[in-house]
């Protein structure tokens, strides 16, 4: 950016662009962009611990790297763990004004890696812990995780099978560890997510951030309009955002009138099957996880 | 300065003469009271370290990664079910590099749950690039320990090592243990200085997706690191002999220079073994004990050096390979082969059964009046 136009544009964001072009990340890629926020937020005092998910190939094989931070690629189940013994370590060599962010899919998080994560939740390990949550095991081709919505396709529950669970509540899980701060962002709201990472940042202790991050090639949308997805989520309420810092609940995007849920399934190829009554059914339960978060907020908010 | 100390307690402050800066470690029977020790050590200050206490073995080991790759000497202890839970993360370990210690208190695998003595866990470890040794009494076990470090560390080798000593025999048997001075330790063991670590500075991805083009030259680098290990060793054990009055090396012949008959063996069966070589000695029995210290890298050569005078060579295995014969007895097998050495293999003192003096002065006399044939399991029950 030239002298010249920074005077006339006021930046919501950082300028400083930490990951390179270069990445392996499909077109349209949410978590590519989730990266690139990310890092923007945290500055390159970051060490970063990745387990098996799509960031471990997006990075680029060796001898490259994209990320332009250092990254250890640790086993799948161990984000939580490995970033935690870099807190450790950090503290113990003494080296002052280095973050360790745990970088991880939803696979990794709400399935394989849970355990690692919550007991680096209990013990209060000195990292922030990011899931960019794109719904399935992506990076093995589209298998369902506890993180797949209602009524999804992937690989293991097909159309005739869609997934009949619903995903698995991952925020009220961690607040119920009693976490410093947790919040939800997306990546259709940068500045928010920005914003968080950073109050993250100057917070001690275990800090979670679940993130909505699309993915064009396992949900099935053109790779131009993952942004308008990702926004979508939120404005239709299935995707709330919101923070929990020491108990205290806060809705960062009240959403007073939401989109049906109608409009984002049909954009989606994996939601392409569902009958009239499966999205009658979606929209209810939408409903009723919005009305428990407003009470949520209503009962512990500020 | 000495103590009599539990092979526990000795592993505890083997870790704290080292000057380890993590600790991440989970309890597990019958390596609990290194657990217990540690955590009150460090958080009394008397070791400046940070202690972790995770919810797993897995996680013991995960978070020594994450740290051992920032630039911190780690160290964990476990046993059995639990080093079997580290296994992807000994892989994980090696491959990366990490000179990390481990002291594995050798405990049988459940089920039946077992909390007694055998091998079966370290030695289903034999591939994952680590650098195993046995440990024949307590002061071995503080001895390596601190040389553990040195030979990890040792920019020819950068593999970490598993410290093996059997339950009860060794964690919760007391004996006299030299703890040395702070001064010389740290003399002989400086602090951690990583060869490459994670750094803000110079950022880098370790352990990224690699290529067929790469994987199979960083894996033959591993092996060449383990081949040069076994020099470090000898190395090192001489070093520390010359500082500590106490010399070690691969392997430890006892009275095998004339011996027609050599039993091989490894962990506290080499103490009893010892002893039974001494009283058949005075009976005019010609016998003498090889005490293996390393499984990885195996000591071929020193081994061969031992055993090409023998007439008869015994292997004592507390561990089979199921299908097969004991892991040590096809390891003797393999760089025995170019001779007509006849060699005998014996199951031990699984699951903690004790073997005793007379138990190997059967095994001799076994190998006096019989040709080498199947594996013998000594003192077996039959129905």
């Amino acid at each position: 950016m030239t002298e010249s136009n920074k005077r006339k544009i006021r930046l919501t964001i950082p300028e400083q662009e930490i990951l390179s072009p270069g990445h392996l990340a499909c077109q349209g890629c949410g978590a590519a962009l989730a990266m690139r926020y990310a890092l923007k937020a945290l500055g390159p005092d970051t060490i970063t611990a990745i387990p098996a998910c799509c960031w471990s190939v997006i990075d680029g094989p060796f001898p490259y790297s994209a990320a332009g931070v250092p990254i250890y690629h640790c086993a799948f189940e161990t984000a939580a763990s490995t970033a935690g013994g870099i807190s450790y370590a950090i503290k113990a060599l003494k080296k002052k004004g280095i973050t360790a962010l745990a970088w991880a899919g939803d696979g990794g998080t709400f399935d394989i890696g849970f355990q690692a994560l919550s007991g680096a939740a209990e013990r209060g390990d000195n990292i922030i812990y990011v899931v960019y949550d794109n719904e399935a095991y992506m990076n093995t081709g589209i298998q369902r995780s506890s993180a797949t919505p209602y009524g999804a396709w992937t690989t293991t529950t097909p159309v005739k099978h869609f997934k009949k669970a619903p995903k698995k509540n991952i925020m009220e899980i961690m607040v119920a560890h009693h976490i410093p701060y947790g919040a939800t962002a997306n990546i259709a709201y940068p500045e928010d997510f920005i914003k968080k990472l950073q109050k993250a940042k100057n917070i001690e202790g275990c800090k979670f951030i679940h993130l909505y991050a699309p993915c064009p090639t396992g949900w099935k949308h053109p790779p131009g309009i993952t942004v308008k997805i990702a926004r979508l989520a939120t404005e239709t309420r299935i995707f709330p955002i919101y923070e929990v810092e020491r108990g205290v609940y806060t809705i960062n995007k009240k959403v007073p009138k939401p989109k049906s849920v109608d409009m984002y399934l049909k954009m989606q190829g994996r939601f392409r099957h569902l009958s009239s009554e499966a999205i009658q059914y979606i929209q209810q339960q939408v409903d009723a996880n919005w009305e428990r978060l407003i009470k949520l907020e209503q009962a512990f908010g500020s | 300065m000495k103590k009599v100390l539990t092979g526990n307690f000795t592993a505890a402050y083997g870790a704290v003469a080292a000057k380890v800066n993590v600790i991440s470690a989970y309890p597990i029977t019958p390596q609990t009271t290194i657990v217990e020790i540690l955590s009150e050590i460090v958080a009394d200050g008397k070791l400046d370290a940070e202690f972790i206490k995770v919810e797993s073995e897995h996680s013991a080991l995960a978070s020594c990664i994450g740290a051992q790759a920032l630039g911190a000497r780690t160290f964990t202890a476990t046993s059995a079910q639990g080093l079997a839970l580290m296994h992807e993360l000994l892989h994980w370990t090696a491959r990366g590099r990490l000179p990390i210690v481990i002291a594995n208190v050798n405990r049988a695998m459940a089920p039946g749950w077992s909390i007694w003595a055998d091998v079966t866990d370290s030695v289903s470890q034999r591939d994952t690039g680590w650098m195993q040794m046995y440990c024949e009494n307590n002061q071995e076990v503080f001895d390596s320990i601190i040389m553990s470090y040195k030979i990890g560390e040792h920019r020819d080798v950068l593999l970490p090592t598993l410290i093996n000593l059997d339950a009860f025999f060794l964690s919760h048997t007391s004996q006299v243990v030299d703890l040395y001075t702070e001064k010389v330790i740290d003399q002989f063991l400086p602090c951690y200085q990583p060869a490459v670590h994670l750094d803000v500075k110079d950022p880098r991805s370790f352990g990224a997706l690699t290529s067929p083009e790469y994987y199979y030259e960083f894996s033959y680098k591993i092996q060449q690191a383990m081949i040069r290990a076994k020099s470090v060793i000898r190395d090192v054990g001489k070093k520390f002999g010359e500082l500590f009055d106490r010399q070690y090396d691969l392997v430890e012949p006892y009275r095998c220079d004339d011996a027609e008959i050599i039993l091989v063996n490894y962990g506290t069966i080499a103490g009893t073994a010892k002893e039974a070589v001494d009283v058949m000695r005075d009976q005019g029995i010609s016998v003498g004990s090889l005490k293996i210290r390393y499984f990885r890298p195996f000591p071929s050569e020193d081994i061969e050096a031992v055993l090409k005078t023998a007439n008869k060579v015994g292997v004592i295995d507390r561990a089979v390979s199921y299908g097969h014969a004991g892991p040590f007895f096809t390891e003797i097998q393999a760089c025995m082969s170019g001779t007509s050495l006849p060699l005998y293999g014996f199951v031990a003192g699984l699951g903690g059964r004790d073997v005793s003096l007379h138990d190997i002065e059967n095994i001799v006399k076994h190998m006096q009046s019989r040709k080498p044939e199947e594996l013998i399991w000594i003192g077996i029950k039959d129905d």
